[in-house]
């Protein structure tokens, strides 16, 4: 076969990510921006080129619109290549009926096809989900050494936090003999990356039989990885060591967007041979204006800032307006924030914009505005309110939004 | 959106009084405005206007623009039919690898225009920066029964002071036709400044660049158009808004310096069509708590400790803590270590200045530090 690859990937990039809330109203997690130019979804696509796997089906369902043509052709990742590439895989209909993608591993049995064309020895099956750098290839290399049939990629979680996480019990040599989806009682800290090697002869024999089990809900951590453990398959964890982070929660995405403002992160963005590539909105410079301050920011291309920008975090063509301050915060494209308004502790999505003379927060909890959100002057959100997108917000007599 | 248009660009200008910042490469690939290349702007014209056929005649010192334009991606020029072209110089029966002048130049591509598929050329140099698209100048051209039609700006002569380069002036009669040229002189009574840029019918360059070779006049503006302002019909195109020309250090110290003004970033990158240029991925330019930046254009992947004023930063310049930088134009991957002073200085790419160091230039004679000096 011409086409033979020794490993596809198949990222699951399908899940609607509900508790970032407004944020991910009218796009999948994987689009949400991070670190004033990326999308999640840029990481694994990014560690996938630079692992030397050319081959990634990018499997969508849920909001798919702004996924999709973000992904476009996947030349932004080198992935438009001639035997390869990416390919946005949503659910279709087959013969006479159609059905949704009903769990994770429903999702890549529906797409045998698609992986088959390749004839692949090992399928990296990732979630699009997380912030981290990782070289696919050594853990694929492992997984080869172990003779295994299933390598999980795991990570050392804080002990008090591993009941967040499922849990990879294993012996000496890094054989999993059990596997605990969020465990009340944590035997260890080995947390499951959602990051798999199969070696796919061997896991597409468990995705027809477990598509045959109507009592199954199709999922790797609830049917699949159980199921393989119980019929004593060789199941190895795969530790790895360095930045990972969950952004699944708004809390989560703004600690991970601060972390970036340390003086020496611990993700390195600045890594020549493992850059982070992301689709390019094409804008000038950004222009700090005589009057403006900006202190331990990250300040991206086509903004303007003439205000105050501090411990924030400020995606491409932001505008801060005279007099404005935008402190602790993370505000994504195109947003302008209008003149004396102050946004403090906030999330501020894409193309929102801010009138004059607004409170936006105010620490504690974070504030939210959602895209495309039209704040009017003088109008106060409460800090750890959460502003629908689209909505417009209007103002009352007495200041204050009721 | 003009389809039946094909772009000739010329980049092999050898313009001596850019000095250092042109030894290693052509006016075109010359780093402006905190991460474009010169040429970036005529040839996103051009893409703007919807000409997917353009061709780039490379001359001398060529690699650092075919590494910046490559397959011409970046400006949607990678197509299956038409596309980017990069025409460097060969030797040929008729040809030694080095043209006498503009005219010969394209008589060296002669082929690539005679294969373009369309009717109408929109020949430009690489020199000057401005922001529009060419239909309107192309539908004047047809309307006025114009055997080439330039465009021009208003500029007073004396605007730019000291060397010159191209300042090709025009005089026109009421109905626009030309009737007269200069070429940098600095008597003329014109503010009528030519942009470098021509419509032209293919039979028509054609032949014109045939009569000139064949007669051993190699000059584009005193033979070509000069010579034959009586036989052919010259119309002149006035273009509004910002236009920027590199005649010199000092211009290209000025031009740098234009882009601070929020009308002319408006004029240039918001108000009409983006300019393309080639992407490299770089970070968010990152501001520590020690940093203290006035009145500057920054560039991603900047990393800024100290202090900068009145300046422009292209991608990746460190600025150390307790350095100050001011009235500066600093190129890409260029470091300044702590404590260091710099005034009114030109540092080409990659420059590394040490600590403590203290570099004072002036307005007209801004210091230039070539590419990769370790001061």
């Amino acid at each position: 076969m011409i086409n033979k690859k020794k490993c596809v990937a198949m990222l699951l990039a399908g899940g609607q990510g509900s508790r970032l809330g407004v944020l991910t109203k009218h796009r999948a997690k994987p689009a949400v921006t991070y670190g004033g130019k990326y999308r999640i979804i840029d990481f694994p696509l990014s560690n996938c080129i630079h692992s030397g796997i050319d081959t990634v089906g990018v499997l969508t369902q849920y909001e798919p619109l702004e996924l999709n043509s973000y992904i476009g052709t996947g030349a932004p990742w080198d992935l438009d290549s001639m035997n390869g590439g990416a390919f946005v895989l949503p659910p279709f209909v087959k013969g006479e009926r159609g059905e949704w993608y009903s769990g994770t591993a429903n999702a890549i049995y529906q797409n045998i096809y698609f992986i088959e064309q390749y004839d692949p020895e090992y399928l990296l099956v990732l979630s699009g989900d997380h912030i981290y750098k990782m070289d696919y290839s050594l853990m694929i290399a492992a997984h080869e050494k172990t003779g295994a049939d299933a390598t999980i990629a795991v990570i050392q979680v804080p002990m008090e936090e591993a009941s967040r996480f499922g849990i990879m019990n294993t012996d000496e040599d890094m054989r999993i003999y059990e596997f605990e989806e969020k465990p009340k009682k944590p035997k260890n800290d080995m947390a499951s990356m959602g990051v798999y090697v199969f070696s796919w002869r061997k896991l597409r024999s468990y995705l027809d039989a477990d598509a045959k089990d109507e009592k199954s809900s199709n999922d790797f951590g609830k049917n699949i990885i159980p199921k393989m453990l119980e019929k004593n398959e060789k199941m190895y964890a795969y530790p790895f060591k360095g930045y990972w982070k969950d952004v699944g929660t708004i809390f989560s995405l703004w600690e991970a967007n601060m972390e970036l403002l340390q003086e020496q992160p611990e993700l390195d963005l600045y890594d020549e041979p493992w850059r982070i590539f992301s689709r390019n909105p094409n804008m000038p410079p950004h222009f700090v204006e005589k009057n403006a301050k900006v202190k331990n920011s990250l300040v991206s291309e086509g903004c303007h800032i003439y205000g105050t920008v501090e411990n924030s975090v400020l995606s491409a063509g932001v505008v801060v307006e005279r007099g404005a301050l935008v402190r602790d915060s993370i505000i994504m494209q195109q947003t302008r924030v209008g003149e004396g308004s102050k946004i403090i502790m906030s999330i501020v999505d894409e193309e929102v914009n801010i009138g004059n003379d607004c409170t936006v927060g105010g620490g504690g909890e974070i504030t939210v505005v959602g895209g495309g959100a039209v704040i009017k002057d003088e109008v106060v959100i409460e800090a750890g309110e959460s502003v629908n997108a689209k909505r417009v917000v209007k103002n009352t007599a007495g200041g204050g939004r009721k | 959106m003009i389809r039946d248009a094909f772009g000739l660009i010329y980049a092999g200008e050898q313009n001596i009084n850019l000095r250092e910042l042109v030894y290693l490469r052509t006016v075109g690939a010359l780093p402006v405005g905190g991460r474009y290349r010169s040429i970036d702007f005529v040839l996103s014209n051009m893409v703007n206007t919807g000409i997917h056929n353009v061709g780039v005649i490379a001359q001398r010192s060529y690699h650092s623009l075919m590494d910046h334009l490559g397959s011409g991606k970046e400006w949607d020029l990678s197509r299956k039919s038409d596309g980017l072209f990069i025409l460097p110089p060969y030797s040929s029966s008729e040809n030694m690898g080095s043209y006498r002048g503009i005219v010969d130049a394209i008589k060296g591509v002669m082929g690539y225009i005679r294969r373009s598929k369309q009717q109408y050329c929109i020949f430009s140099g690489s020199y000057t920066i401005y922001n529009r698209t060419y239909d309107d100048m192309l539908k004047y051209h047809i309307d006025t029964g114009a055997d080439i039609t330039m465009l021009y700006n208003e500029e007073e002569a004396d605007s730019f002071k000291g060397e010159r380069f191209k300042d090709v002036r025009i005089h026109q009669n009421e109905e626009g036709r030309v009737i007269d040229l200069e070429i940098n002189s600095p008597l003329t009574d014109s503010k009528k400044a030519g942009m470098d840029t021509y419509v032209i019918r293919k039979e028509l360059l054609e032949y014109l660049v045939e009569d000139c070779v064949s007669r051993g006049k190699y000059n584009f503006v005193s033979d070509l158009l000069m010579n034959n302002l009586n036989r052919i019909r010259i119309m002149g195109f006035k273009h509004e808004g910002y236009v920027g020309r590199l005649h010199s250090v000092a211009s290209y110290y000025k031009l740098n310096m234009d882009f601070l003004d929020v009308d002319v970033q408006q004029d240039l990158f918001y108000a009409n069509n983006r300019i393309y240029t080639k992407i490299k991925d770089e970070v968010p330019a990152k501001y520590a708590k020690t940093s203290n930046v006035k009145n500057s254009l920054i560039a991603n992947g900047c990393i800024i400790e100290g202090e900068v004023e009145d300046s422009i930063l292209f991608r990746s310049v460190y600025v150390g803590k307790g350095a100050k930088i001011k009235n500066c134009v600093i190129m890409q991957d260029s470091e300044i270590y702590n404590n260091s002073t710099l005034e009114y200085v030109i540092l080409d790419k990659s420059v590394n200045i040490r600590q403590g160091r203290r570099l004072v230039g002036d307005e007209v004679f801004p210091v230039v530090i070539r590419k990769g000096a370790i001061v």
